[in-house]
């Protein structure tokens, strides 16, 4: 077995041995170490001789060096026989048991005493398997920054006391709120890239959709988790068609739509239809928007009516700028530049996103439309300057020259 | 962003064995499946009827001939599949490992490329522009 077949395992099992060896230990910090000295142990030896069982070995490995790091500890002696109890531990690895662990473990990956890098960090190491090195390739960081978060990550959560367990119902809610925008960043991150040469970012797109699934299966009683799940399978279904073969942005009205994919769209649209029993969330209204993009078969025949109104009520239940520039957008595709301008130049106005290249984005967009070029020129010139992934701002550069 | 698809091979040996302890089966398939759900691979899973229940459509003459199954020379038939969206090729043969399949049966592990993998430039997709219309709308 080579490290890809290691890897392969580890993407499975890890989540779950965290969880378990956490539980059993009462220390994240301590479980999630074992994980990986179990791991890199693997890497290894398997190549020598692979094991029958690889699941169970790493199962096995890593509860040994939870013991080991257990016997260093005085402290944690009761924890030890526990754990050394091959019969307690047998039991403790039952399917329902470990659902709730794994559960609790996206919660602690996501808790709120930890910065959002952290967070992020941690949820695609611990619970989606991935290692430091595959996370800092991910956003464009070095590796020791990701294995630095980490560990400051763990330390805080011990020194906060963060307990294992589900949180209570009086709090599950906005915990699990919590727990989304962790894969909501993940996602976005992954489907509008902020910075670097590429646009897209497939691979962590695919991360956070996968784990958007697995908190579906556990918890497929919320709604929210299937409105995010809908947005995240909506927006990939666009991503053939996003850029083009030299890696450029397509925009939406340039799209060949035929490229999108339509198994996603249909997943999505399950997805969403989950979502939609007790009325939408932020998420849920996303997904919708991108529902009636995915729906349509172009530009001018998507019903931009539904989606102005699908964005004002995003703005009433989760008001932001960019909730607002993205209504513009569609005001301005359902009822023209003009009215579009307005809310844009209120926005302005307010300072309400001040330092984005969003807001001159769309302005100069706007302008264009409404015949004033070099006014929008230097909106798009603006936007360039102000925006931090090279491949938008070539675009906004191109589109610029061509207005004269 | 390709996928996998598990497709499940049985003979009349194993399909027979495995018809003999069907709600067994049943059972740990469908541990499997949910298993596969919180790990937030699976896409899509289903299994075909008895082979004799199938016909063959066969385009070898003029026009297309169609008789009873089953399908001639194959020993193995196509029995179901599992569709994954996985990482890695690895990863796809370490849950084919776990499917819970009889003896004597085999599991295919295949590459489903990607809408993106699909070439831009390609002649005779673009050429399809008459089905535009009818597959943008879902």
């Amino acid at each position: 077995m080579g490290p890809a077949d290691v890897e392969a395992v580890w993407r499975i099992e890890s989540a779950r041995i965290v969880a378990v060896l956490t539980r059993f230990t009462g220390d994240f910090g301590l479980a999630e170490d074992a994980a990986q000295e179990a791991v890199a142990e693997a890497l290894v030896s398997w190549p020598l001789a692979a094991p029958a069982d690889p699941a169970g070995w790493l199962m096995t490995t890593a509860r040994r060096r939870a013991i080991d790091a257990i016997r260093r500890r005085a402290a944690l002696r009761d924890r030890y026989a526990l754990l050394a109890d091959d019969s307690a531990v047998d039991q403790e690895i039952d399917p329902d048991k470990i659902d709730d662990d794994v559960l609790a473990l996206m919660f602690v990956s996501c808790h709120p005493v930890l910065s959002r890098e952290a967070r992020v960090a941690l949820t695609l190491r611990v619970v989606g398997g991935l290692s430091s090195e595959e996370i800092a390739r991910a956003f464009l960081v070095p590796v020791p920054t990701v294995q630095a978060r980490i560990t400051r990550a763990k330390k805080t959560i011990a020194a906060a006391g963060v307990p294992f367990e589900l949180p209570a119902p009086a709090e599950r809610r906005e915990r699990l709120g919590g727990v989304l925008s962790v894969l909501y960043v993940i996602f976005t991150e992954g489907s509008t890239a902020t910075s670097g040469d590429r646009l897209l970012r497939p691979d962590l797109a695919y991360e956070a959709i996968r784990l958007a699934r697995t908190l579906a299966a556990l918890q497929p009683d919320e709604p929210e988790v299937h409105g995010l799940l809908a947005l995240c399978e909506l927006t990939t279904a666009r991503f053939p068609a996003r850029t083009g073969p030299d890696g450029a942005p397509v925009l939406l009205e340039d799209q060949d739509r035929r490229r999108w994919d339509f198994s996603a769209i249909r997943r999505g649209l399950a997805a969403l239809a989950k979502a939609s029993t007790r009325g939408l969330g932020p998420y849920g209204l996303q997904a919708a928007i991108a529902a009636a993009h995915a729906s349509a078969p172009s530009v001018e025949a998507t019903d931009w009516d539904r989606i102005v109104v699908l964005y004002e009520a995003l703005g009433r239940v989760a008001p932001s700028p960019v909730v607002e520039l993205n209504r513009a957008v569609a005001v301005a595709m359902a009822s023209g530049p003009a009215q579009a301008l307005a809310i844009v130049d209120e926005l302005i106005a307010l300072d309400r996103l001040p330092g984005s290249h969003l807001v001159p984005t769309v302005r100069g967009e706007l302008l264009a439309r409404l015949g004033r070029r070099p006014e929008a020129r230097a909106e798009l010139e603006l936007a360039a300057r102000l925006c931090a992934n090279q491949r938008e701002r070539s675009v906004l550069l191109r589109k610029a020259a061509a207005l004269g | 962003m390709p996928k996998y698809m598990l497709i499940m091979r049985g003979t009349d040996e194993s399909n027979a064995a495995m018809m003999a302890s069907i709600e067994e089966g049943i059972a740990r398939t469908r541990l499997f499946i949910e298993e596969m759900m919180k790990a937030g691979v699976l896409l899509g899973a289903e299994g075909l009827d008895d082979p004799g229940k199938g016909v063959v459509v066969d385009f070898g003459g003029e026009t297309p001939v169609v008789t009873d199954g089953p399908y001639g020379e194959t020993k193995e038939l196509f029995g179901g599949f599992f569709l994954l969206d996985v990482a890695s090729k690895e990863e796809a043969v370490e849950w084919a490992k776990r499917v819970p399949a009889v003896r004597g049966s085999k599991i295919e592990v295949r590459r489903v490329p990607g809408e993106d993998e699909v070439p831009q430039d390609d002649g005779a997709f673009v050429k399809e522009g008459a089905s535009r219309e009818s597959i943008g709308r879902v």
